[in-house]
């Protein structure tokens, strides 16, 4: 069978030694930061990075760096901006993406193209616009910043809902609707449930982008009681300096619902991120 | 009171009603977030405005030109190349690893899970990760040293010269996760008897690589590619977070963002925004035609 095997194990050891080689670059710069989080002061100092702490139950950094990072108010804003968020994405998205999938109408081809357009523009390039109208809307400094931003510029989640509309059949309208059910009914009971796959998909990719977002909040909510997580981490530059003990527990705490969320949903996020480029 | 219901209307009306409601949230969001910046933005650019006076005057081109003219305002460009390079880079290494890891491997989920893992971390854990990775005697110096290449150590973050070689790659180890699992999944799409007939024609790996799998994620990997070089262009996140633009590693965007909210030179801020902007939907149009000459 194997004509060559020489060239073929050669191939292999290659293969694996580069695998092997990229999990520990992933994976360093992380454990790295675990080690530091677990380290007391006088041993940070001393050890190496790569050196493993010397307790591994010495919690006494993610104490501090949750309390005195202000984390639990970081977790609060993230959570009530998640949630919001993630619902309104839904919903108007899933809205928007009926009325284009099932109904033809004068300006349907602009409004698709509308939504296709604004792809284009990365939103950070229109940053210090945008700023003006979130102040003149009066919402600068408030949660619902962060939120109408959320919400606006989600065109992703339109394109994942229209896919998944296209391969719901037509002909489950059409009976819904001898059966006297209005449009409304039609898309509440039988689109919104048949979407559930498209929903779960919005909501990993959209969440994941929400967790990770620095700019938004640092930008427009500056206020110390709607910090975020990525806000509240950020402010640990001043304060802890160089006590990188530590920021390593706050990059810790910051980090861990994600690793957590991702071993519970692996496939999911999987399917997620695929399904949400492919157009 | 019949009438309101809407159950009770006629579909025509119902449909009307419909299209009216269930677009005019999605659409006001979309011209308020969207559009109305990109418009405010020109207007803006061609004013001295700070952002927060009651009145700006009209200054023409002047904002352009002075852009244009001081390689102060220009020199961003250079430190997005790097960026750029690193996109290539980046997107090379998930294409060989998503390849290799769509076929038959040992512990194939797990190098999965720890390639991808990176991405969906906080943006400001990951600066404050490289942070640590890269500062004197820290990670990277420290694993120089045990491997004899301790000579080599520099200031990673100090040195103008490696500065932002060392951040490009921090954003290929946030950002190639995304591309290989991208990847991963157009290749999984492919059908597997064309596989095994072209085993059975006796091609090669790279044979398989080179005729099956890339030209049916050529799509994808131009989508990618838009991406990826968008993403270079307003990078922003990790150099802001970690150098604050110091030290030569200012990008675009910190630019942006430092001239308009930090020295109040709005206009100027709004004018450099929309070079950036033609910049992006110029690549974007030289990719689509690149494109279609393909197709």
């Amino acid at each position: 069978m194997n004509v060559q095997p020489f060239k073929y194990t050669l191939a292999s050891i290659f293969k694996y030694a580069s695998l092997i080689l990229a999990a520990f670059i992933a994976l360093v710069p992380i454990v790295v930061v675990l080690f530091a989080s677990l380290k007391t002061n006088a041993e940070y100092a001393t050890s190496s990075p790569l050196a493993p702490p010397a307790n591994w139950l010495n919690f006494a950094n993610y104490t501090k760096a949750f309390v005195d990072g202000n984390m639990l108010v970081g977790f609060k804003n993230t959570i009530i901006i998640l949630i919001i968020s993630i619902v309104g994405a839904t919903l108007t998205g899933s809205m928007i993406a009926y009325v284009l999938d099932r109904f033809k109408f004068k300006g349907k081809k602009i409004m698709v193209a509308a939504f296709l357009l604004a792809t284009l523009i990365p939103s950070v390039t229109t940053q210090v616009a945008t700023f003006q109208i979130i102040n003149a809307l009066d919402l600068f400094n408030t949660r619902w910043a962060a939120i109408v931003m959320y919400l606006g510029t989600d065109i992703i989640a339109v394109y994942i809902f229209l896919q998944f509309l296209g391969s719901i059949s037509n002909a489950l309208d059409e009976s819904a609707m001898l059966d006297g059910a209005s449009y409304f009914t039609i898309y509440w009971r039988i689109i919104l449930p048949l979407l559930k796959p498209a929903i779960v998909t919005v909501i990993i990719v959209k969440g994941v982008n929400i967790y990770n977002d620095f700019y938004t909040p640092f930008l427009y909510m500056p206020k110390t009681d709607l910090q975020v997580i990525s806000t509240a981490l950020f402010k640990f530059k001043g304060p802890f300096g160089s006590q990188w003990e530590v920021i390593s527990a706050g990059i810790m705490i910051a980090i861990i619902p994600t690793m957590i969320i991702f071993l519970l949903l692996q496939k999911y996020i999987y399917n997620g991120f695929a399904q949400g480029s492919v157009k | 009171m019949k009438y309101l219901k809407i159950s009770n209307w006629g579909y025509s009306a119902q449909r009307i009603f419909i299209i009216c409601a269930f677009s005019i949230i999605p659409l006001a969001l979309l011209f308020t977030f969207a559009y109305l910046p990109v418009i405010n933005m020109f207007k803006y650019s061609f004013t001295d405005w700070n952002g927060y006076s009651k009145r700006f005057d009209y200054v023409g081109f002047e904002n352009y030109s002075r852009i244009f003219s001081d390689p102060e305002y220009f020199k961003v460009f250079i430190v997005s190349l790097y960026y750029f390079v690193a996109t290539f880079v980046q997107m090379g290494l998930a294409l060989y690893f998503a390849t290799i890891l769509s076929f038959k491997i040992r512990g194939k989920n797990f190098f999965k899970g720890i390639l991808f893992f990176p991405y969906l971390l906080n943006g400001v854990a990951i600066g404050f990760i490289f942070l640590f990775f890269f500062k004197p005697d820290g990670t990277l110096d420290t694993l120089m040293q045990a491997v004899g290449l301790g000579q080599y150590t520099q200031l990673w973050l100090g040195n103008p010269n490696i500065i932002n070689v060392s951040l490009a790659g921090a954003s290929v180890w946030r950002y190639m996760g995304f591309n290989f699992i991208i990847f991963l999944g157009a290749i999984s799409s492919i059908q597997k008897d064309v596989y095994e007939a072209s085993d059975i024609d006796g091609a090669n790996r790279w044979q398989q690589f080179r005729h099956i799998i890339l030209p049916s994620i050529t799509r994808i990997l131009q989508l990618n590619l838009i991406l990826a070089i968008s993403g270079a262009i307003s990078a922003f996140d990790i150099p802001y977070i970690m150098t604050d633009g110091s030290n030569g590693s200012e990008t675009f965007v910190i630019q942006t963002v430092h001239l308009a909210f930090k020295y109040g030179k709005l206009g100027l801020a709004s004018a450099m925004a929309v070079v950036l902007l033609f910049i992006v939907i110029l690549v974007t149009l030289v990719q689509r035609v690149t494109m279609k000459g393909e197709e």
